[in-house]
């Protein structure tokens, strides 16, 4: 705990030190992101001996607030997350130092670390609170500072746009949570998380559960919720991202595994229908969110509905998980929640790395339209191969991380089909699972493709050049934790278990050995599988010594001067796809066809929205504007008038209070 | 029984581009004419891996990753197939998923180094080759996963092991057959067979996996082609374990049924591909589906 309590005083010491230290740039820049640096490794190191042991540490101090304590706990589900916070923020924050710099100077950077600092403090405390005040205050200032964060840019009309919806839906999600949280509290009579209990059968309970799916459903990004993330994350700066995307959407998943443990009396399982929903939603989200991404132009915008695809898989774990806990199946029970935790972590390694990834390619080339990029391989090494290991990786492909945690909850799925009496659950997540892994593959060979390999498509991005070192550390260190999380997977098992254990009652011992062999021979195959390729490009260099290799030009059928213009687009790529799904993306062409003997110009653009803002938020948000606009009368500017309407109001609250007996 | 899964490997490794050159000598058969001699796959590798490289100035060293990776992961996935009742040389729970995801490595290289090319039509292959195998995944999964049900396990050894010919005939006959269907839909889509892709146009608009490898060239088209054929013979051999039931319990026996069955399948490959004309690009993912459809109904079926 006092590792906890270090790393949030160093986060207050450097934030409130940027602050005031705005005038000198250069320092705040180089301060701040130390300070985050420091406390990162520091939770990592307090994530990872709680993991390591067995005790749980608790603080808890009184705080003079009606039903608030101070009081934290890291249990083995709290370490979890910690680990994965401290890991990401800490490279995120190394990446900011160099990120930054161009901003130096017309850019106020100490506030950028200061809400930084906030916001990783305040992802620390929501994990480890155990009072439902002093959780709710952490999730709106987490909030918040990720608001002001996402505004870095305001002077663009679309990072505004895009930070009120944030901030709109945000606090829509939180105003589910409060109303969760008051109904938990009236029924415990106490706003201490070890008073709560949801009844596991009743529509008390039903209600308590979707209150919590849609609270911490709107942080996570579940489909339909997901709307403020593919506006969100391209806005905010990029090491930003990388914390919202890899972690900040994941305290969703914790608090609703939170909620799981609160389930009935102590030591009752989960409804099995709990299971059941949250299966349904992580193949909506999971399907959904990649179908999306396929149609994107801009690479930030891509990787935030890759987001919702990834809390999609992790949702489908959960839920086998919860399924399995409902019906008495240990083996299904760990492997979902390993598979689901485990993918939590793998999908902030890798989904960090693509975001830095991407802030590097737009530091160099001033964009983010996959359109315009091209070649990009050459001229920054660094960044497209470490990119390339992430695109693998979240394809779910051995021998990197994602297949490693796909493949546990692929085995919760089969289990349930085999052995589980859940044939139905798991044939959906069997399906899903492999579609979404082939759709994954198509996004990321588009957006790898398109924008690393080929010819630059623009002459400012064949000028590119890779970034500074302390860009280019972070990517290098996430990169190799995707091979190495990937080919340790045996042992990385064994550190989630005790993430899992909260989730478990008490005598369900998980049988993993059998698991733990599965993955050794996964390990092993993959070892195999690097060596027969070292092997192979040994024999072509024996083969080719002394033979002419030369270098041509790209056979395009005896054409003989192709342009960079030529190449296939990233629209043109996904179009077969986005063709067969367009009855649920409805992409929008807008095509000027050449025209007379002598055409002079034809174009094409061709443009999805998504869906759910188009046709669910808009019209229901524009109606309720319209309505609002109704009331306006009310609104006169007369001070007179105001005094009246309180007046009116006390009195009708009185009368209120006369007609109702106490 | 290791040495036969041993011996297995041995003569898929040799054994494999004969599967192609049977293929081609049926097609010629059924259009009236001599056709290439049996051997010539192998011919045709001789010499490729006698010659110099060409590359691509636009390529990177992706570009020469491709037909490592692709030909690796085949190396792999071959260890991980049991032929009918011989078993594979290595088998766990689970380890289906990692042959699915392993030919999913390949062919993630595969259009990797067709992009990398800049060329439109390699472009063009890789995007419909994206297609046709996210819609060729479920497909597979699902149709293992009811083969997973029928003998409780989900390692591919198990799973082919217990199929018996009192077992096609018994309540479980329906779901097999269903299954074979959608693994032969399958194994046609992966291998780029007509009617989902024509192994032989020359028309690179109409093409899918040879537009892909359009620039590779020497030692890399003959890694790309062995690696074609050895895709062929693990394929093949999803399909053999069920259409062929016969387990002697006499591994020598199992052994030369499965490798007759291998060639049983090519042959229905040759059949099928002198019977039918390619489909239209759009008619493809229809195919897909049913074969994914297929493999849903044998999973109802055998869980019922």
């Amino acid at each position: 705990m006092a590792t906890l309590v270090l790393a949030l005083g160093l986060l207050a010491i450097g934030g409130v030190f940027c602050l005031l230290a705005a005038r000198r740039a250069a320092l705040a820049r180089w301060v701040g992101g130390l300070t985050a640096l420091g406390s990162g490794i520091l939770a990592m190191v307090c994530g990872s001996e709680v993991l390591r042991g067995q005790a749980t540490p608790t603080l808890s101090l009184p705080w003079p607030m009606p039903g608030a304590a101070l009081s934290l706990q890291i249990d083995g589900l709290s370490a979890f997350f910690v680990l994965v916070i401290g890991l990401i923020s800490a490279l995120a924050a190394l990446y900011g130092v160099a990120y930054l710099r161009p901003y130096q100077g017309h850019r106020n950077l100490g506030f950028v670390w200061f809400f930084f600092h906030l916001l990783v403090a305040a992802m620390l405390v929501v994990v480890t609170s155990r009072n439902a005040v002093l959780f709710l205050v952490a999730w709106e200032v987490m909030a918040l500072a990720s608001f002001f964060l996402v505004m870095f840019e305001h002077e663009h009309g679309e990072v505004v746009r895009a930070g009120w919806i944030y901030l709109v839906a945000t606090h829509v999600g939180t105003a589910f949570l409060l109303a969760l949280f008051v109904l938990l509290g009236k029924a415990g009579r106490s706003m201490d998380f070890a008073d709560f209990r949801i009844p596991t059968t009743g529509p008390a309970g039903a209600t308590m559960f979707l209150l919590a799916v849609i609270g911490f459903g709107t942080k996570a990004g579940f489909v339909p919720l997901h709307v403020w993330l593919p506006e969100a994350h391209p806005a905010a700066p990029s090491f930003v991202s990388a914390v919202m995307s890899g972690v900040m959407i994941k305290t969703g998943i914790y608090g609703l595994l939170r909620v799981m443990t609160w389930a009935g009396p102590q030591g009752t399982l989960p409804p099995l229908w709990w299971g059941q929903v949250l299966v349904g939603i992580g193949a909506v989200s999971g399907i959904l969110g990649v179908l999306f991404a396929l149609t994107q132009h801009d690479l930030k915008r891509l990787l935030a509905y890759h987001s919702v695809e990834n809390i999609g898989i992790i949702t489908l774990g959960l839920g086998l998980g919860v399924v399995g806990l409902a019906t008495g199946n240990a083996l299904m029970a760990t492997l979902g929640l390993c598979g689901g935790l485990l993918h939590v972590l793998n999908h902030a390694v890798f989904k960090g790395l693509l975001f830095l990834g991407a802030g590097s390619v737009l530091h160099a080339t001033g964009t983010r339209q996959i359109e315009h990029l091209g070649g990009l391989l050459k001229r920054m090494p660094f960044t497209g191969g470490t990119f390339l290991v992430a695109s693998a990786a979240i394809s779910g492909l051995p021998p990197l991380n994602g297949f490693v945690s796909e493949f546990l909850i692929y085995v919760a799925a089969f289990t349930a089909i085999v052995h589980g009496g859940q044939p139905g659950v798991g044939a959906a997540v069997v399906g899903s699972l492999a579609l979404i892994g082939g759709l994954a593959a198509a996004c990321f060979t588009k957006a790898f493709g398109i924008v690393f390999l080929g010819e630059a498509r623009t002459p400012a991005v064949a000028k590119a050049h890779e970034g500074p070192l302390a860009m280019l550390i972070p990517m290098v260190v996430l990169a190799g934790l995707c091979v190495g999380l990937g080919l340790a997977g045996p042992w990385v098992v064994q550190w989630v278990m005790p993430a899992v254990r909260p989730l478990m009652p008490g005598p369900l011992v998980p049988p993993l050995a059998e698991t733990g062999q599965c993955l050794v021979s996964i390990s092993s195959m993959a070892l195999a599988l690097l060596a027969m390729v070292l092997g192979l490009a040994a024999l072509r260099w024996r083969l080719l010594a002394g033979r002419s290799v030369d270098q041509a030009v790209t056979w395009d059928c005896g054409y003989a001067a192709p342009t960079p213009r030529m190449q296939y687009t990233a629209s043109s790529f996904a179009q077969p796809i986005v063709g067969m799904f367009r009855s649920i993306l409805r992409p929008h062409a807008g095509l000027q066809r050449p025209e007379g003997l002598w055409p002079s110009h034809a174009s094409l653009h061709v443009h999805t929205d998504d869906v759910f803002t188009q046709s669910g938020y808009r019209p229901v948000l524009q109606s309720a504007g319209r309505l609002a606009g109704r009331l306006r009368w009310l609104q006169q500017g007369r001070n007179q008038m105001y005094v009246l309407y309180i007046a009116i109001t006390v009195l009708v609250l009185l009368l209120w209070k006369l007609g109702v007996p106490s | 029984m290791t040495v036969y899964a041993a011996i297995h490997v041995t003569l898929a490794l040799t054994l494999a581009p004969l599967l192609l050159g049977l293929i081609n000598r049926i097609k010629a058969v059924f259009a009236g004419r001599h056709g290439p001699p049996l051997l010539q796959p192998y011919y045709d590798l001789i010499k490729l891996l006698g010659k110099g490289g060409v590359y691509s100035r636009t390529t990177t060293w992706v570009f020469r990753a491709g037909p490592l990776v692709t030909l690796a992961g085949l190396l792999v996935a071959i260890v991980l197939v049991p032929l009918g009742g011989i078993e594979a040389l290595v088998a766990f729970p689970g380890d289906l998923l990692l042959f699915a995801y392993i030919l999913g490595l390949g062919r993630f290289f595969t259009v990797l180094a067709a992009l990398d090319t800049g060329s439109a039509f390699e472009g063009m292959g890789a995007s419909r080759e994206v297609q046709f195998s996210a819609l060729a995944e479920p497909a597979m999964l699902l149709g293992l996963g009811a083969l997973a049900v029928l003998a409780r396990s989900t390692s591919l050894t198990e799973l082919y092991g217990r199929v018996q010919v009192s077992a096609i005939a018994g309540p479980a006959g329906p779901a097999m057959i269903l299954v074979a269907t959608a693994l032969f839909i399958v194994l046609l889509t992966e291998n780029a067979r007509i009617p989902i892709d024509d192994p032989n146009t020359h028309l690179e608009l109409t093409m899918i996996h040879e537009v892909m490898v359009l620039d590779h060239g020497g030692v890399d088209l003959a890694f790309i082609q062995y690696g074609s054929s050895l895709k062929m013979w693990v394929l093949a051999t999803l399909v053999t374990g069920l259409i062929v039931p016969v387990r002697t319990g006499r591994p020598g026996w199992d052994l030369a049924v499965g490798i007759v069955g291998q060639f049983v399948v090519a042959a229905l490959v040759g059949v099928v591909e002198s019977a039918m004309a390619r489909l239209r690009l759009v008619r493809v993912p229809q195919l897909l589906t049913a074969a994914s459809i297929l493999a849903v109904v044998a999973l109802i079926l055998v869980v019922r």
